[in-house]
């Protein structure tokens, strides 16, 4: 693929001669230390995932098996300058996210003055109706946003996605770094590492910041759909770690526009919800009526100020790949800012002369639904068969304005165990975003995805990627 | 605490006690069909079933009731929610469900015990079982050991509670399909084969050597049923249930400062307990006694159910 070209995080641009300043412990630790020793030390990870029952089920898998997430041993590193900046333009982002989501659900100044096109958002499957008005406590709405990066080059990190409903894979980065400090402490002397598992502390104190107004001595739940979603794992770890309770809609119940839970001395009410739960299975009275999942009067609990819901529904707005596109304006249009993570050039095909230049290009370039998620309904055209690139052709023609086009980027490549020893894998990065009543706070660390198919880009668990740790490093010992 | 979550860890406690019960009921039985020397000891394999209260069931599947059948139907049988797998199965699912309540260890107890009965296929002859049955009894024992260690919350006062529930129900039942086998109403007991018979009742329940510990004596069946029913020194005993199903029920009821009907049906079998003997109970007719004990040992989990609130 671009692999060739692509930048490598430990070695820099020159595979194979000197690592990059700082990072020549992690070179002499894969030097000296043995691939037989490598091997047990991952083969011992993986078998402490399996008996946590750290294990997801793949959706569509006929067997429903659980499987652990595979787990890479190498690391990969950040500076604490590249940290620095990363977090800045994280925040700035996130910030601008909260702001254009408070704004298209009350004034619309954004829409009003067309900055971005006003049908984009409100003819959106995202944009949810029945939250038009609402006021979300602290006027935050995406608490917690998962903004996937890509790297392509020393200086050059742009943003892929924005994950503003219910962004997942924070547990994976608090035990890969329970399995590397376990399993290879001598990387932990050797780099001044800080720490991730303040995450759930962090979480914990955002979620009572935006308990609702006057409510004394809040209560605070995780909404989850149950022990088999593919996720379980993190809402049982982050309820459990945050010493909250863990609840299913079946749970819960509204009376009086109150939500409570259902408890051995009777109800108890509730005040802060974090919902693991889609939109569209939170309330069978405002949206799907067949949910199972979800808590009747929900909706109205929380439009009357009662209960807050983070992320608040229709945070997913944020979300859409054609809104995406818009994200350099709505920063700048939020924050007075440029932005400092720059977007992939995209596409949006429901232009009809970006739709002509994609059709030229088909090819080269990345074809994505706007509403899609987990890596599906992506056509890869450097990779695809011409049959796959008919399909999306026809598909494009037919309703261009579900898709949006990027260029294939040679994402940056780690060293990664691999069946022939070890090779270079893409990655990307999703770090975690907080807003809460006092701030916006990023935990210094994410999940780094690998590609574990030499060449491929895909990264997602959901179609066979893995994990590695990812250090970020504190100051003063590392440029 | 949510009332699902209450319901499960009582349940995963059921479950956890009733495979290890199980596990015991095998080898015993095993040993006793050895001693017999026959060995496919139908005898011997159709009270198991009937102490499990699984007579009905077994016989549906259409196979005979011989030791293989039997073993790996209460063992490993996909087909029958009691064997041992279905009970570890059900247990660790919720454990599961209830992940948040429990603490790593537990978890992990459960989680292995699950991945140690998980693979394995027909138990086969009596050797293969033995085996399986000690791989069992290790994880029970990582189970009680893990259980043991655990913070003294609500999770753990439910975990006991069904586990004591379920400890009443198959001690009783044990004692009721072996008495009566053994000894039907106006017989007397007999020679050495009936000592092996009686002997198998007191390994189920790791009772050996608690008998010859406390009454320095050749097996009575009378004394046996002493033992089982109103002797709380032995953990597996009716009495040592009870006496642990009213601590439970009060620790709860000092927390929410609240009494409910199950504290006092329970309160009310511990002192009948307390007070009663085994003669008169063989008077009244043992059999009765038992069946009575273990209808309201099942009112007693039906009214646990409604007071916590069980969905």
């Amino acid at each position: 693929m671009a692999t060739g070209k692509a930048f490598n995080e430990l070695w820099g641009m020159e595979p194979g001669s000197q690592s990059r300043p700082g990072f020549e412990p992690l070179a002499g630790w894969l030097g000296e230390t043995p691939q037989s020793e490598l091997e047990r030390r991952q083969q011992a990870a993986e078998a402490a995932f399996r008996s946590l029952g750290i294990t997801f089920n793949v959706y569509g898998d006929q067997e429903g098996d659980e499987r652990i997430i595979p787990f890479d041993i190498i690391p990969r590193i950040f500076s604490a300058r590249e940290w620095r900046n990363l977090s800045a333009g994280l925040e700035q982002r996130v910030q601008a996210i909260n702001a254009f989501i408070a704004d298209v659900y009350g004034p619309r100044h954004i829409l009003n003055d067309g900055t971005v096109p006003a049908d984009l958002v409100l003819r959106n499957e995202q944009f949810c109706v029945p939250c038009v008005g609402a006021r979300a406590p602290q006027g935050v709405f995406a608490h917690v946003c998962g903004i996937d990066l890509v790297r392509t080059g020393p200086d050059e990190f742009w943003v892929l996605e924005d994950n503003a409903r219910t962004p997942s894979g924070v547990s994976y980065m608090i035990e890969n770094r329970e399995a590397m400090l376990r399993l290879c402490p001598e990387l932990f002397e050797a780099f001044p590492v800080l720490p991730v598992d303040t995450y759930p502390e962090l979480l914990r104190d955002t979620l009572y910041s935006v308990a609702p107004e006057g409510a004394t001595d809040p209560r605070c739940v995780l909404l989850t759909p149950g022990h088999l979603n593919s996720a379980y794992y993190e809402h049982s770890f982050l309820a459990s770690q945050m010493g909250i309770e863990l609840v299913e809609g079946r749970d819960l119940e509204v009376d009086d526009d109150i939500v409570y839970m259902r408890t051995i001395d009777g109800p108890v009410r509730v005040d802060v919800i974090y919902r693991r739960l889609d939109d569209a299975f939170l309330d069978p009275l405002a949206f799907r009526p067949d949910s199972l999942l979800g808590v009747p009067g929900l909706m109205a609990a929380y439009l009357a100020g009662n209960v807050t819901l983070a992320n608040a529904p229709g945070a997913g707005i944020a979300d859409d790949k054609a809104i995406y596109s818009y994200m350099p304006e709505i920063v700048r249009y939020y924050t007075g800012e440029d932005p400092k993570l720059p977007n992939v050039e995209t596409w949006r095909c429901r232009e009809p002369q970006a739709l002509a230049h994609v059709l030229d290009h088909l090819e080269e370039l990345v074809i994505k639904l706007v509403d899609g998620s987990g890596g599906y309904g992506m056509l890869i055209g450097p990779t695809a068969t011409r049959a796959e690139i008919e399909h999306f052709r026809a598909a494009l023609k037919a309703e261009p304005h579900r898709y949006i086009a990027q260029p294939t980027l040679a994402l940056s490549t780690m060293p990664t165990m691999t069946e022939a020893g070890i090779a270079e894998r893409h990655v990307d990065f999703r770090p975690f975003v907080l807003t809460g009543g006092k701030g916006i706070r990023t935990v210094p660390g994410g999940l780094t995805r690998v590609a574990l198919r030499a060449g491929s880009l895909v990264v997602n668990s959901s179609q066979g990627g893995g994990t590695k740790d990812s250090f970020v490093l504190g100051d003063g010992e590392v440029p | 605490m949510l009332s699902r979550t209450a319901a499960d860890l009582y349940w995963m406690g059921r479950y956890m006690e009733r495979a290890e019960f199980i596990t015991h009921l095998i080898e015993a039985t095993i040993r006793l069909s050895a001693l017999t020397g026959d060995a496919d000891d139908e005898q011997a394999w159709t009270s198991a079933l009937a102490v499990v209260g699984a007579t009905g069931a077994f016989a549906e599947t259409g196979e005979k009731p011989g030791a293989f059948n039997v073993r790996r139907y209460l063992a490993l049988s996909a087909d029958n929610p009691s064997s041992i797998r279905s009970c570890i199965e059900r247990a660790r699912d919720n454990a599961r469900a209830a992940r948040h309540a429990l603490n790593r260890e537990i978890w992990e107890a459960v989680n292995h015990a699950w991945m140690t009965i998980a693979g394995r296929s027909s138990p086969g002859g009596a050797q293969p079982t033995l085996n399986l049955v000690d791989a069992l009894k290790a994880e029970t024992r990582g189970f009680e050991g893990a259980l043991a260690r655990m913070l003294r919350s609500e999770a753990y006062w439910f975990l006991r509670l069904g586990s004591m529930i379920e400890r009443s129900d198959t001690t009783a039942r044990l004692l009721d399909v072996k008495y009566y086998l053994l000894l039907p109403p106006g017989a007397e007991v007999g020679g050495a084969l009936d000592r092996d018979q009686w002997m198998t009742i007191l390994q189920v329940v790791s009772g050996q050597d608690a008998y010859r510990t406390i009454y320095r004596q050749e097996l009575k069946p009378a004394l046996i049923a002493e033992l089982l029913i109103f002797r709380p020194e032995l953990p597996r005993s009716l009495a040592a249930s009870a006496e642990e199903t009213v601590q439970l029920l009060t620790e709860f009821g000092r927390r929410s400062g609240r009494q409910g009907e199950a504290d006092r049906m329970a309160r009310r079998r511990l002192q009948r307990l307390e007070k009663g003997n085994v003669a008169a109970m063989i008077d009244r007719g043992l059999h009765e006694s038992l069946q009575a004990l273990i209808q309201e040992n099942a009112a007693l989990d039906r009214t646990i159910a409604s007071q916590f609130l069980f969905p």
